[in-house]
């Protein structure tokens, strides 16, 4: 191939040799001889690339941009002779300092390129910073070849996903875990047959780029416990992964271990999603520090009040300015880098109502970064999921701007179904909107649209959820104050753990009505890291700074919860097995196949008698109305604190009956295996109190 | 930062021995060894671990790069050191080696 006539040096300082870039692509590209370093700042009256080896205080160099090297708001520069690996890089920018006008630049600020793809400074989880550095989180540069060794998207129906939501460090920091990576993307890897047979397709990650585990730590005032930043939602790096979350991290290789954690998922058949938080970064507001976005050109990437503040519909200090042109191509070309390069399977926007506000910070109706990332080319089959609210009051539950794409977290669903399983009056009218995939607020999608969880890292465990009334966040030292008040729980008869058998067998019979009733929905069921085993945090609902044995994964639980981990898999496998409970359709209510049975059908203890006012509901799916075709299933669901008889509809022509789930009975009798289960001869059955019972027929 | 690098072809296949540490700045010299041998199209290359102290990203690659070059190749590694296995566990590269204790003898 010919030598190009652009790639050699044309200046030189202090024996480094550099000549002028090209724009695009933004970050640090390396090119033949050498690294192409391309940054945006729209007010900025200078520029200088800083450069360092790995790990020292001072940089062995520093250029200034000459004005010929900038094309439009875009400083661009090749640098010559570079040591790839040992390389670490960041930008002094100069311009006013003018708060106003939305101007914070400070000269003497190191700042990190917002496109860095590794960054250094958190290298190993937990490690104690040098709180002296002027420069923390460190831009290096990303090796980004990898064999992929035909590595296919899965393309997973939406439909089809069985989601579970997972932190990747608490699933294996557990020496419990017995793997030999705790707490890291390695470890992870390690338990990938687990995942496999519990029947999970689809596994959501909590934020896995580079966020910093220092951000607001502080000892408890009564333990003297440090707490740390240990969800993460507070990005400091949208393109690197966390190299705190890899075992190689200290040698810099986060993207070859995470990536190859993807390939081995896909292997296993299991799709990745990724959490990702653009509705604000770790800077905070004008109290906090500066890493990046606020000396490069703080006007363009927040959003400010006409007096220069922060707005903070984020409630953590600042808000990412989305829909401005330059911030929307960042969001994009972030997204598409995970897809293209990470074979990410799907994102979930934490706080997405941010996503479509304006650059005053009004809700639009037709956001232009929305639009895009629905249209987007590269992301055309990747799943879009909105926590379709944010900390300003803009919910939009059902209302998300979706443009047939995206699919929401239905906080709808989570507050119906706890309420109604708890014992609440009214609910059964919702449940029955609810466990159709939410016809009420997807009328004009589809219930793929709905995301249906009963619990998520926000909030209680599934245990926690029948074993307390209300919130314990002691630990937290914010005296119980954080912390969701809505958690619509109910302890069974005693607050937290109990020794009371009565007690326990009905919160075991109520995660397992919970469990039931999601994973009998339409809709995308998610489940939460642990829930199948019974994991507790002691009753604390929001465990965000809990770097330890609270917030993490007991696997001795996988040996003591044997019934509730079987009930689990039993249940995915149930839901895998019968396409009619995964219809990508509303129910019509009516029979339009010819089958003498209509799509659904709502009963109470009385056929065709649905009691809209109390605490029990059934209904019949007719198999043949699904595709494929699949048997009937009949659920009767008994919130009633007592047994009751259920009438029953009559099985489908020479068929009977036959018992899949029956949540009041004891394990191995809770659930049987595809046509294990006894035959129902009579034409009612008695459905225990709280208790629900599913037959196939 | 130093790596001294032995190399030499017989009728088995290719051996390498490597001293020191490969990282960045002394990969390009590696991958040009190797580049040459793989001209010979040995089958096998045996890459002498035992007294490389350092390996990552950049050294890592040059075993794909081999692998790529001649997918059916052979790749041994004698005597690497824990860390080193550890890491090629960890990021996934360690199914496509070979390690071993001693030099093995000839296809």
């Amino acid at each position: 191939m010919e030598e190009r006539i652009d790639f050699y040096p044309t200046h030189e300082l202090e024996g480094v040799r550099f000549r002028r870039g090209r724009p695009l692509p933004f970050g640090a590209t390396v090119v033949p001889n050498g690294v192409n370093f391309s940054i945006f700042s729209s007010a900025a009256d200078s520029c200088t690339l800083v450069l360092f080896r790995k790990h020292e205080p001072e940089p062995f160099i520093e250029i200034e941009f000459p004005r010929e090297f900038r094309i439009g708001d875009v400083y661009s520069m090749i640098v010559f002779d570079l040591d790839y690996e040992d390389l670490e890089y960041g930008y002094r920018l100069s311009g006013p300092w003018n708060p106003e006008a939305g101007h914070r630049f400070s000269k003497s600020k190191i700042l990190c390129d917002p496109y860095a793809k590794v960054l250094g400074g958190r290298d190993v989880w937990r490690a104690q910073p040098d709180w002296n550095d002027v420069y923390q989180h460190r831009a290096r540069l990303s090796f980004d070849d990898f064999d992929w060794e035909g590595d296919t998207a899965l393309e997973i129906p939406t439909k089809d996903l069985i989601i579970y939501e997972a932190h990747v460090r608490g699933f294996t920091a557990d020496p419990s875990s017995k793997v030999s990576a705790p707490g890291t993307f390695a470890g992870l890897r390690e338990k990938i047959p687990y995942l496999k047979s519990l029947g999970i397709n689809c596994i959501e990650l909590l934020p896995i780029y580079e966020f910093d585990e220092w951000e607001n730590n502080r000892l408890h005032p009564e333990t003297g416990e440090l707490l740390l930043n240990y969800w993460g939602y507070s990005t400091v790096g949208f393109f690197a992964p966390k190299a705190g979350y890899a075992a190689t991290g200290a040698l810099g290789m986060q993207v070859d271990e995470l990536k190859n954690l993807v390939k081995e998922l896909h292997r296993a058949g299991i799709e990745v999603m990724l959490d990702v938080v653009f509705n604000h970064t770790a800077e905070g507001d004008q109290r906090g520090p500066y890493i990046s976005y606020r000396g490069i050109d703080n006007r363009t990437y927040y959003i400010l009040t006409p007096e220069g503040y922060y707005y903070n519909f984020s409630g953590c200090g600042n808000t990412l300015n989305c829909n401005h042109p330059v911030v929307r191509n960042m969001v994009l070309d972030c997204l598409r880098y995970w897809a293209s390069e990470y074979h990410i399977d799907g994102f979930r926007f934490d706080l997405a109502s941010i996503l479509g506000r304006d650059q005053n910070g009004a809700p639009l109706s037709n956001p232009p970064l929305l639009e895009s990332l629905a249209y987007d080319p590269v992301l055309s089959k990747c799943k879009l999921i909105a926590e379709a609210w944010d900390a300003g009051g803009l919910y939009q539950v059902g209302s998300f701007p979706a443009y047939g794409r995206w699919a929401e977290w239905n906080g709808k669903y989570r507050d119906s179904i706890r309420r109604f399983v708890k014992g609440d009056e009214g609910l059964t009218g919702d449940m029955a909107q609810r466990l159709q995939g939410s016809p009420d607020l997807y009328w004009y999608r589809g219930p793929s649209a709905s995301l249906n969880f009963v619990t998520c890292h926000d909030g209680f465990t599934l245990r926690d959820l029948v074993s307390y009334n209300g919130k314990h966040n002691e630990a937290n030292g914010e005296w119980n104050n954080d912390g969701s008040d809505d958690n619509h729980s109910w302890n069974c008869g005693w607050e937290g753990e109990s020794t009371d058998p009565e007690v326990n067998a009905l919160r075991h019979r109520q995660m397992k009505n919970l469990a039931t009733l999601l994973f009998l929905s339409r809709g995308v069921p998610m489940l939460l890291m642990g829930d199948e085993v019974g994991r507790s945090q002691g009753g604390n609902n929001n465990s965000y700074c809990h770097d330890n044995a609270l917030s993490w994964l007991d696997w001795d639980l996988v040996e003591k919860e044997t019934d509730l981990l079987r009930f689990f898999s039993m249940l995915l496998k149930f839901r895998h097995d019968h396409p009619v409970l995964r219809g990508s359709r509303f129910f019509e209510h009516r029979d339009y196949v010819g089958s003498g049975n209509p799509d659904i059908a709502f009963h109470g203890t009385r056929l065709h008698q649905p009691d809209w006012g109390g605490k029990c509901l059934a209904f019949r799916l007719c198999g043949k109305h699904a595709t494929p075709q699949d048997e009937d299933i009949y659920v009767a669901i008994n919130m009633f604190w007592d047994g009751l008889p259920f009438q029953l509809p009559r099985p489908p022509e020479g068929n009977h009956w036959r018992v899949a789930v029956n949540t009041s009975m004891a394990s191995p009798e809770d659930i049987f295996d595809r046509g294990g289960g006894p035959q129902v001869n009579s034409a009612e059955v008695i459905v225990g109190g709280r208790s629900i019972i599913v037959l196939v027929g | 930062m130093a790596l001294d690098i032995e190399s030499r072809s017989d009728a088995n296949g290719a051996h390498i021995s490597l001293a020191g540490e490969l990282d960045g700045s002394t990969a390009p010299r590696l991958r040009e060894t190797v580049d040459k041998i793989l001209s010979g199209k040995p089958p096998q290359l045996v890459l002498d671990l035992e007294k490389l102290s350092f390996m990552a990203s950049a050294g890592l690659r040059i075993i794909i790069f081999a692998k790529q070059k001649q997918p059916a190749l052979k790749i041994y590694l004698v005597k690497p050191q824990p860390a080193i296995v550890d890491t090629l566990h960890k990021t996934g590269f360690y199914d496509g080696v070979y390690i071993v204790d001693a030099e093995p003898a000839g296809a």
